[in-house]
């Protein structure tokens, strides 16, 4: 069974997520509703990170040498200044969270699929979030983007 | 009947009176204007006006026509020229504007462009301005300061309702067997409503009251139970009654059944939320929570107001929401006395919602609906791919961070004094200052703000114009010309007028963009973009206006008014209807128009809620305690009119800080010492007053700016609370955070 590799590349990239939003938080402190924004949604991750460390558990650790390595997004090594590399770091940010989204997704179907309603009840409670981030960073980007690409130094 | 006239003047010397209203706070008041030789000398309320059934309260009476008659009055148009501002006349300033405007329209294009205006102008200005930056430059960088005062309101409103719009009236006062005073502490901000909750409450059969502030206000020593929650908790608060009403069974379940959507996610959300543990992160016991909930529950009658308290403060539309779900949850709205009222704090705040010179479509209309803007583009005879609507209007303080990074570089601010009113006032003010900037500033005074800025216009004010504003219960009153404005100043609406045919503004087919003569032109105008719409304004004409004296709307033509919207329970939920899709209320997240229409609410209400997230700058190690602000019941706002009569100046001269008797106690200060109140952001200094404010907090009135301090004032011995609160505001309404900051005290010399 491959469930596992998929729930440790989920858990994974809650933590990635996590860590991304903390990155972001950090370096854009002049517009609040990021900095704040982040460190509510890295807060959310951090804690299906905790969630998920149950489920793993209890379908054993992926293989080593297998798909996540791979499949692994990368988080955000460093953040950009400036108007304009606030909006790349929120598309960055867009990535990660729609990869985390999709990732929702699929455990979720194997987890209907095996029948597995503790797996569905931790579904039920992070993937909604997850969406909301996506809609959020959505958002964001659509009223920054024409300041940004028309009238911004 | 309340009255006032100038010193040495008795009724027989007047030598008429003329209709209007106040504009000194959202009530709205009926007043007369007294005049005497082409000068305003008193006022009176009017004794059959609805809305205050001739009182006024203390800022009516002095300010509203003291605040105009003052000596300091601008009354000419002012250009920096080697950085200090000169007299000018209005045909050069108004071209020094042009050319700017020009300039940057060709350059950078609409973008360039910002306009923050007020919550004190009147209808037909703001729908000028709507049409000016809507349709004549197109750019989205529009809003008031009525962000910081109403926005919360609208939004809660949106949020469960879809649309804007006060549910209920002030007649609901009169009826109800239980009131909830929401973060409003009415005493301060509507003397008048406040006296006729006092005729209630000194009468038979008074209503009981419940009041949520964490200051022992005059309302708080009036109730029944009075929540002293920690500032920034409120959400939690509203969980924890809602979770009460829920578990007791105190729904009203058909009610909820057929006009409500989404009550097992409300019910989820507000699982946690024992009365124990609100307790605790509120800093109130869990039995007057209870009690609260069961006020709340078992009342047959109950009115909300809620104002600046919950929208000024964390997860401030969130908690506001809250309010509307108890009301649905109870079924307690469109009814006589169970009226739901999300207050405003501006006299014409109202107006600027209906119009959208704030972040608002005219007439209530969606940005994100297609048909909407045609019909705007279609009014207005322009090309909708003008009028912006990519995103909601730009917020104010992300106009003012546009302006910091230097991609807005014309800023045009009317009748407001963000130098004072917006949070963290060092930053306000080196952004306004920016060389780069070019600011236009349009007041009475020579404020705070308008001596930062590169051309002030004198405007004519309240008594030297003619036009509508509504209050915020619906309720539209006609504020006549009395008097001619001072020297060459000019009504707001006039200057508007001149910019859009110096910039010859036009319509499709080439006629001038604004080819209106005067106020009632504007109003019809406004009418025709009304109609059809939830504030529809077509049946309210001046002559109706002049006959009737005050008006709720809506109003057709032929019908009576709504007294109180909902009646029928049937909400602006349809899509194609609706001013808003709607929020996720934790992060603001747009729903969308897929996610609403699944939603299926189609007439019904909207339950909506958010996890509690709590504050973002809790006290710490550093900063020990909560700094919280408000009003004076003496002062309006920057107290650009307030200060200018002398019985309100004399009755509240100077800033002060309160703080509770323990921490004082604890910090080893006494009543009347001199304090340093610091933030991260900066400091005032201010005498200590011991007050019944809750241990932990310190309050400060958000009046006290600088213009009649010495020179230097803002680093000596700076007072304007916003020097101390911080740049953040409500994921949802935008509206800034002003009561949740932290602070920590000291005992100072006096420096002043």
């Amino acid at each position: 069974m491959k469930l596992p590799v998929y729930l440790s590349l989920l858990a994974e990239s809650e933590t990635t997520l996590a860590d991304s939003y903390l990155q972001v938080a950090g370096v854009h402190g002049d517009e609040p509703d990021v900095h704040f924004l982040c460190l509510t949604m890295a807060a959310q991750c951090q804690a299906h990170r905790r969630m998920l460390d149950g489920v793993v558990a209890r379908y054993g650790e992926a293989p080593a040498g297998h798909e996540p390595e791979r499949l692994h997004a990368d988080g955000m090594r460093e953040s950009r200044t400036g108007p304009l590399g606030l909006l790349r770091d929120l598309q960055d940010l867009y990535l990660l969270a729609s990869f985390t989204d999709v990732t929702w997704m699929m455990v979720k179907q194997a987890a209907q699929a095996l029948r597995d309603a503790d797996l569905l009840e931790v579904v039920d409670a992070c993937e909604h979030e997850i969406a909301v981030h996506v809609r959020w960073l959505q958002t964001r980007m659509k009223q920054a983007a024409p300041q940004v690409l028309i009238a911004a130094r | 009947m309340d009255q006032l006239l100038a010193d040495g003047i008795d009724e027989a010397d007047v030598d008429r009176w003329v209709r209007s209203a106040c504009v000194l706070c959202s009530n709205g008041c009926g007043c007369d204007i007294a005049v005497k030789d082409g000068r305003m000398v008193g006022v009176r309320g009017v004794a059959d006006d609805p809305i205050n059934h001739g009182r006024l309260g203390p800022k009516g009476l002095h300010a509203s026509w003291q605040g105009m008659e003052h000596r300091d009055r601008l009354t000419t148009p002012l250009v920096r020229r080697d950085g200090e501002l000169v007299p000018a006349s209005w045909d050069e300033a108004m071209t020094v504007v042009v050319e700017r405007s020009r300039a940057l329209l060709d350059e950078i294009g609409p973008l360039s462009h910002g306009f923050y205006t007020s919550g004190q102008l009147f209808l037909e200005e703001y729908y000028a301005l709507a049409i000016i930056g809507k349709a004549g430059i197109g750019t989205p960088h529009m809003d008031g300061n009525t962000r910081l005062c109403t926005a919360t309101a609208a939004f809660s409103l949106k949020e469960t309702f879809a649309a804007d719009g006060q549910p209920g009236c002030y007649e609901d006062l009169d009826e109800c067997d239980a009131l909830f005073l929401y973060g409003h502490n009415m005493a301060a901000t509507q003397t008048v409503t406040w006296s006729r909750v006092l005729d209630r409450l000194d009468g038979p059969e008074p209503p009981v009251l419940v009041v949520v502030d964490p200051r022992e206000t005059p309302v708080a020593r009036r109730a029944a139970v009075h929540l002293a929650v920690n500032p920034g908790t409120n959400l939690a608060l509203m969980l924890a009654l809602v979770r009460e009403v829920l578990e007791n069974g105190w729904t009203d379940d058909a009610f909820v059944d057929a006009h409500t959507v989404g009550l097992e996610e409300l019910r989820g959300q507000a699982a946690p939320w024992t009365p124990e543990h609100a307790a605790e992160v509120c800093g109130v016991a869990p039995a007057d929570i209870r009690e609260a909930a069961r006020i709340f529950g078992t009342s047959q009658r109950v009115v909300s107001t809620v104002l600046q308290g919950f929208y000024q403060s964390a997860q401030a539309t969130a908690a506001s929401c809250q309010v509307n779900n108890l009301h649905l949850l109870r079924g307690m709205i469109g009814r006589p006395g169970a009226g739901l009222l999300q207050m405003n704090g501006q006299p014409t705040a109202q107006n600027n919602r209906d119009c959208g010179a704030d972040g608002d479509l005219p007439g209530f209309r969606n940005w994100q609906n297609p048909a909407h803007v045609e019909e705007l583009a279609q009014l207005w005879g322009v090309d909708s791919l003008v009028i912006p609507h990519w995103a909601p209007p730009t917020h104010a303080m992300q106009l003012f961070r546009y302006v910091e990074q230097g991609s807005i570089r014309f800023l045009w601010i009317s009748a407001t004094n963000p130098a004072v009113s917006l949070p963290e006032l060092a930053r306000i003010r080196e952004i306004i200052a920016e060389p780069e900037a070019f600011v236009v500033v349009q007041d009475l005074y020579l404020t705070e703000t308008a001596e930062l800025a590169d051309v002030v216009l004198p405007a004519a004010g309240w008594g030297e114009k003619t036009g509508t504003f509504t209050n915020t219960t619906r309720t539209v009153h006609l504020s006549e010309q009395t008097v001619d404005p001072p020297g060459e100043a000019r009504s707001d609406l006039e200057i508007f007028l001149d910019y859009a045919r110096r910039m010859d503004f036009r319509r499709n087919d080439g006629a001038p963009l604004l080819d209106w003569s005067g106020p009632e032109d504007a109003y019809r105008a406004w009418q025709e973009c009304s109609r059809g719409r939830p504030c529809d304004y077509t049946g309210i004409s001046y002559e109706d206006l002049r006959r009737e004296g005050a008006i709720t709307w809506p109003r057709r033509p032929g019908e009576t008014s709504v007294q109180r919207l909902y009646a029928d329970a049937d909400f602006a939920t349809r899509a194609e209807y609706c001013e808003d899709y709607g929020h996720d209320l934790l992060t603001g997240a747009d729903v969308g128009k897929e996610a609403f229409a699944a939603l299926a609410a189609n007439g019904r209400a909207i339950l909506k809620s958010a996890p509690y997230a709590g504050p973002h700058e809790p006290p710490d190690d550093e900063y020990r305690l909560r700094f919280t602000t408000g009003r004076s019941v003496y002062h309006f706002h920057t107290r650009t009119k307030t200060a200018r009569a002398p019985g309100l100046d004399a009755a509240a001269p100077s800033v002060w800080v309160e703080m509770a008797a323990t921490d004082v106690a604890e910090h080893g200060f006494s009543d009347g010492d001199i304090i340093e109140v610091r933030s991260r952001r900066g400091r005032i200094v201010a005498p200590l007053r011991v007050t019944g404010i809750r241990p932990g907090a310190v309050f400060a009135p958000f009046h006290y700016g600088y213009w009649d301090a010495p020179e230097g004032a803002e680093q000596r011995h700076p007072t304007a609370a916003n020097e101390l609160t911080v740049t953040e505001w409500d994921a949802v309404s935008k509206q800034p955070v002003f009561k949740t900051a932290a602070v920590r005290v000291a005992r100072t010399e006096d420096a002043r």
